[in-house]
């Protein structure tokens, strides 16, 4: 059993416990993606601190319920960026007493961790993501739907800045500020790269605020590392009436880990070498217990 | 069926895609756990009719069909279903999204699709879809459906929201023949013998059936015994009444309004490929794409009128006698 599993409580939903719980969500990040030999750590680490906060602060769900009709909903849009999520998710309580299991089965034949969040398999998730721009749109269905059941549940969808390159994502933005479903909010992982290189090399994005702006949506704008930022921002949005709210997160590809910052080698499903995984391990706080047991899931 | 004789009633007044719009007005009431979403066509689709009976139920989407497609699959999981209305070219726009949002998770969504084939008309090659039911059969789990007449396109949407699960529903643009008589009872993934026969099948869908009927009077004139199934439902296909009609004709020819490749015609020979091969004939778009002209010239010219499916049949009598 891992370490930090034993002792992991209530009290991880304080404000002030949230850098360390994100710690520990960026160290099961890198043990899944090390563990298959593939997957996508650079937008996942840039996210994780949001989902952290958004999953443990947030969030109305029941880990023991999934499918409770009144909760809030989260769709990972940016689909890639999973393991961050299903690190989120166990800790959070809704992979079951211990998560290694699902954890250490991401991207293998017959796992419960797809290698994109996948609907069929896990219950919490709410849409298979992995197709940019589909998430957001099935989040704007959802939102509209629950208006017309005349159901309290909230929409959060987060959004990768590659993804605004999507033309689904404007059709969706137009369509949330048209429907005013001011029970939908957006978050975009504004951490300057996707793919290939950097957004603005690929397809400038210059200017999001503005973009978003013209298209009706009030847009607040943060450091998506700051959690005291990120919960200013966060209490605000049921508080919003009329409109759908988008938060941009500005953030650090790769955060966490000092040669995956800022990187867009480590964007892409890549395989960590050991010594890449010792260093990310020592550069994230794990004990030598945590990481044999990470070692294990190698095989 | 043995013996049932389908003869044209008339020529309706409604095209397939109107008598769609007024049976969502007529289901309105009885079925109150539906939406009906709209890309700014609704003049189009035959959903103008609901949008007035029903305007709290009625969802705009502009012309955005990939937002509308997936959104639609969002909307579905509160337990409402929608009928989302388009073009079936503009179907195809988002098929991506049909294919991961809303068929992967088996998603309670009708997709119905107005202005398919050479039935389009004067709106030309841009619009005439010929590819759709070839794409659609192709997503896993997905049920395709292409009624024959406005009695069946009510039948079929009733049927279809009785449904679990994702659908694809051909409608029309064009004034249609009525074929069926209201007693006709429409069943998911059953074919229909409409006329029966002994030298040769025709399977038809859609528009085609009428035509089939028509080709098969004048056949029968000559002395040619045809044998006409509509088959409504393209996915999943009737393949024990297609087998039983291979068995007892020996010859199939299948029409639709839709390329040769992919659609009714490629089905029906998946089917029969593995119980009872027989020699077919295959009317349909050649290949091609289509032009500007009314509906009835463009299906002279490309061969998918009753001519074309007489000549069908001539031909396979031809090489199998």
């Amino acid at each position: 059993m891992l370490p930090f599993l034993s002792h992991f409580d209530g009290s991880n939903g304080k404000l002030d416990r949230m850098k360390d719980v994100a710690k520990i969500v960026r160290r099961l990040t890198i043990a899944q993606i090390y563990a298959a030999r593939s997957g996508h750590p650079g937008g996942a680490l840039s996210a994780t601190d949001l989902m952290t906060y958004l999953y443990f602060r947030t969030l109305k769900m029941d880990p023991e319920n999934p499918d409770m009709p009144e909760r809030d909903r989260f769709i990972l849009s940016k689909g890639h960026s999973c393991p961050a999520l299903y690190a989120v998710l166990g800790l959070r309580g809704c992979l079951g007493a211990d998560p290694t299991k699902a954890w250490k089965s991401f991207r293998k034949l017959n796992g419960l961790l797809q290698g994109h969040p996948d609907v069929k398999s896990l219950p919490w998730v709410e849409t298979s993501t992995g197709s940019l721009g589909q998430g957001f749109s099935v989040a704007v269905g959802m939102a509209l739907g629950l208006k017309h059941t005349k159901s309290s549940g909230h929409v959060f969808v987060m959004l990768g800045d590659g993804e605004q390159q999507e033309g689904e994502v404007w059709e969706a933005a137009m369509a949330a500020a048209h429907h005013r479903l001011d029970n939908l909010c957006v978050i975009i992982d504004y951490n300057k790269m996707q793919s290939d290189a950097l957004n603005e090399d690929i397809m400038g994005l210059d200017s999001l605020r503005a973009r978003w702006q013209a298209f009706n949506w009030p847009v607040m704008e943060i450091d998506g590392h700051d959690f005291t930022r990120v919960e200013e921002a966060f209490s605000r949005v049921k508080k919003l009436k009329d409109w759908p709210v988008v938060i941009i997160a500005h953030t650090i590809k790769g955060k966490g880990v000092s040669f995956m910052e800022g990187s867009p080698a480590w964007h892409g499903s890549v395989a960590i070498k050991d010594e890449e995984f010792l260093q990310a391990m020592q550069e994230l706080d794990a004990t030598e217990e945590e990481i044999k047991e990470y070692q294990s899931w190698r095989v | 069926m043995a013996g049932v004789e389908a003869k044209i009633v008339g020529v309706g007044e409604d095209s397939l895609r109107e008598a769609f719009g007024k049976t969502l007005v007529k289901l309105a009431d009885k079925y109150r756990n539906f939406v009906v979403f709209d890309g700014d066509v609704a003049a189009g689709t035959g959903t103008h009719h609901f949008m007035k009976s029903n305007p709290d139920r009625f969802f705009q989407f502009g012309i955005a069909e990939q937002n509308m497609i997936a959104a639609a699959a969002g909307f579905s999981t509160v337990g409402v279903v929608p009928f989302v209305c388009t073009f079936a070219v503009f179907t195809m726009r988002a098929y991506e999204q049909v294919r991961l949002s809303i068929a992967y998770p088996k998603r309670n969504v009708k997709l119905i699709a107005s202005h398919p084939g050479l039935d389009v008309g004067p709106d030309g090659a841009s619009a005439q879809a010929g590819e759709d039911l070839a794409a659609f059969r192709a997503i896993p789990g997905m049920v395709v459906v292409s009624p024959a007449d406005p009695i069946e396109v009510e039948k079929a949407t009733e049927a279809i929201l009785n449904y679990d699960g994702p659908v694809y529903m051909r409608t029309g643009r064009s004034p249609c023949p009525t074929v069926l008589d209201v007693y006709y009872k429409f069943e998911l993934g059953k074919g229909k013998i409409l006329r029966d026969g002994t030298d040769v099948t025709v399977v038809a869908c859609g528009v085609e059936v009428a035509r089939a009927l028509t080709a098969a009077e004048m056949l029968q004139l000559e002395g040619i015994s045809v044998q006409v199934v509509n088959m409504a439902t393209i996915k999943p296909i009737d393949t024990k009444l297609l087998a039983e009609c291979a068995g007892k004709t020996g010859r199939i020819v299948t029409a639709e309004d839709h390329n040769i490749y992919g659609g009714l015609g490629s089905a029906v020979a998946e089917a029969l490929a593995k119980t009872k091969p027989v020699p077919m004939e295959f009317v349909g778009h050649k290949d091609v794409f289509g032009e500007s002209g009314e509906s009835e010239e463009l299906a002279e010219k490309y061969g998918i009128d009753k001519n074309g499916i007489a000549r069908a049949v001539t031909r396979i009598l031809e090489r199998t006698s």
